[in-house]
C-alpha cells in the first residue's frame, strides 16, 4: 500500500479522494467570477495547487493524483504566463496591449466581463502550477536524499 | 493610529528576527513577518472607518457605492504583493535546504566558521 | 470596531514575538503559521475578503513547505543569540525604523480617514469601464494590467530559481520535478564530483 514510505493513513486517503474534486471546483469557481465576488486567479490558484498539496501527502509523491500532474508542472506553469501574454497581446487586434477585446454580455454573470474571465483563468493556471511546483521541489529533495545513492552526485 | 504604531512595531520584531538570529530558518521566519507587516500596514492606509469591501453588489446604487467603500488601490497592490512573497519564501527555503545539505547545519555563524 | 482591529494587531505582535524567541523551530513555524491566519481575519474586518481568501490558503502553503523544510534539517536553535554585533545592528535597525515611523506618522492621514483621490474614480468608473462588480479585480487584471504581467513574470522567475536550486541539491541532473529519483547520476556539467 505504501510504495515508497510515504503518503497518510487510508482514511485520510479516502477522504481525500472524495474531497479533492471539490477543491479543485471551488478553485475553478473561485478564479472564474473573480470579477463578481471576493477571488480570483490568484486565490484560485493558490487553492487549486492546495489541493494537489494535500494529494501529494496523503498518497505520497509518487502515487495518486499528484503522479500526472507534478512531471509536467513546470510546462504548465509556462503555458499559464503565455496565456495570460497570448490574452493580453490580443488586444492588438483591436488597437493596443491589454485591451479588452472580447464582447461584453450585460448582467452579474460571466459574460458581464469575458476578458477579465481569461485572464483570471490563465493566472489560476499560472499560479496554481508554479506554486504546485515550488512545493514538489522541495518535498522531492526529501525523497532525493533519502534514497540510496550511487555514488555521491553533487556538491 | 494606534493600528500603525502596532503595525510598525510588528516590522521591527521581523527585522529584528531576520538580522539577529542564528538560524537560516529563524530568519525566513523573521522575513515572512515583515511582509505580513508591510502588506498590513498598506491595505490599513487604504481604510476608511465604516466602509464596505469595494465590491458592488445587486441591486447597490453606484454612487452610494463609490461613497461608501475603502480604497481598492492599496488591497490590488497587496493581492499581487501576496503571492510574490509567496514565490520569493519557497526560493529561499530551496537556498535554505541547500545550505543545510553543504554545510550540514542552519546556523550562520557555523557557516562562517566551516566556509572554505 | 477599532478595539477589535487593535486586539487582533496586539495577538500578531505577540504571536510574531513567540515564533521569533522559541527554541523549538516546528513550533515557531506553525506559530507564524497562527499569526497569518489572524491576519487573514483582519484584512477581513479591514474591508479586503479578497486578500483575506489569498492570505488564509497562501498560508496553508507557506506553513505546509516550512514544516517540510523544518523535519528535514531537524536542527535545533542553539541558545545563545547571534553576536553582540548582529543583536547590535538588529536593535539599531528597529531604532533607525521607529525614527522613520515617526516622521511618517506626521504625514499620513488618520487611521480610517484616507484621502486617496484614485480611489473614488476607481469605485466610480470601475463597473461602466470593465464590467466587473469586484473593483480590485478590475484594478488588477485591467487598469493596472502591467502590473499584473510583471508579477506573474516574477513568479515565473522565482519558482524557476527554486527548480534550479533543488536540481543542484538532487545533484543527479533530472530534467525536471518529476523525474525520477532512482535514476543513476549524470553528469550534467563539471560541477559534480567523479563517480567511482
Amino acid at each position: 500500500m505504501r510504495e515508497d514510505g510515504d503518503g497518510l493513513s487510508v482514511i485520510v486517503q479516502v477522504v481525500t479522494r472524495w474531497i479533492l474534486v471539490l477543491i479543485v471546483v471551488y478553485g475553478l469557481a473561485v478564479a472564474s467570477f473573480g470579477h463578481l465576488t471576493p477571488g480570483g486567479g490568484f486565490a484560485g490558484g493558490v487553492v487549486i495547487a492546495c489541493g494537489f498539496v494535500l494529494a501529494t501527502l496523503a498518497f505520497g509523491g509518487r502515487s495518486g493524483p499528484a503522479r500526472a500532474f507534478h512531471r509536467r508542472v513546470a510546462q504548465l506553469e509556462a503555458a499559464g504566463a503565455l496565456a495570460f501574454l497570448g490574452v493580453a497581446a490580443l488586444g492588438w487586434t483591436l488597437g493596443h496591449f491589454m485591451q479588452a477585446w472580447m464582447p461584453r454580455g450585460s448582467g452579474l454573470t460571466l459574460a458581464s466581463a469575458p476578458f477579465l474571465v481569461l485572464l483570471n483563468l490563465a493566472i489560476l493556471l499560472k499560479v496554481g502550477a508554479g506554486l504546485f511546483a515550488g512545493f514538489m521541489v522541495l518535498v522531492l529533495f526529501d525523497r532525493l536524499t533519502d534514497a540510496p545513492r550511487e555514488g555521491e552526485g553533487g556538491a | 493610529m494606534t493600528l500603525y504604531a502596532l503595525t510598525f512595531a510588528l516590522l521591527g520584531v521581523g527585522l529584528y528576527g531576520l538580522l539577529a538570529k542564528r538560524n537560516m530558518l529563524k530568519k525566513v521566519v523573521g522575513l515572512v513577518i515583515v511582509e505580513y507587516a508591510v502588506n498590513l500596514l498598506l491595505v490599513a492606509i487604504g481604510y476608511r472607518t465604516g466602509r464596505g469591501a469595494p465590491i458592488l453588489l445587486p441591486g447597490d446604487d453606484p454612487a452610494l457605492f463609490a461613497a461608501g467603500s475603502v480604497d481598492p488601490l492599496p488591497q490590488a497592490l497587496v493581492l499581487t504583493s501576496i503571492v510574490i512573497g509567496l514565490g520569493a519564501t519557497m526560493l529561499l527555503l530551496a537556498m535554505v535546504l541547500r545550505l543545510h545539505q553543504r554545510y550540514g547545519t542552519l546556523d550562520v555563524d557555523r557557516m562562517d566558521r566551516l566556509r572554505g | 470596531m477599532d478595539t477589535i482591529l487593535v486586539g487582533f494587531a496586539v495577538f500578531l505582535l505577540l504571536g510574531s514575538a513567540a515564533a521569533l524567541a522559541m527554541r523549538n523551530l516546528l513550533s515557531a513555524v506553525i506559530t507564524v503559521g497562527l499569526v497569518g491566519m489572524g491576519l487573514s481575519i483582519l484584512f477581513l474586518l479591514l474591508g479586503a475578503p479578497d486578500i483575506a481568501i489569498t492570505q488564509v490558503v497562501v498560508e496553508v502553503i507557506v506553513v505546509t513547505v516550512m514544516i517540510r523544510v523544518t523535519t528535514r534539517t531537524a536542527d535545533e536553535e542553539r541558545g545563545r543569540p547571534r553576536s553582540l554585533v548582529a543583536v547590535v545592528a538588529g536593535v539599531g535597525a528597529v531604532l533607525v525604523l521607529v525614527g522613520a515611523a515617526l516622521a511618517a506618522f506626521a504625514s499620513l492621514p488618520a487611521f480610517g480617514a484616507s484621502r486617496a483621490v484614485p480611489a473614488d474614480w476607481y469605485l466610480a468608473h470601475a463597473e461602466p469601464a470593465t464590467g466587473a462588480t469586484n473593483v480590485v479585480t478590475a484594478i488588477l487584471l485591467d487598469f493596472r494590467g502591467y502590473d499584473t504581467l510583471g508579477e506573474v513574470t516574477v513568479i515565473l522567475a522565482a519558482i524557476a530559481g527554486a527548480l534550479v536550486i533543488a536540481r543542484h541539491i538532487a545533484g543527479d541532473g533530472t530534467r525536471d520535478a518529476g523525474g525520477e529519483p532512482d535514476r543513476a547520476p549524470q553528469t550534467r556539467n563539471g560541477e559534480e564530483a567523479p563517480h567511482a
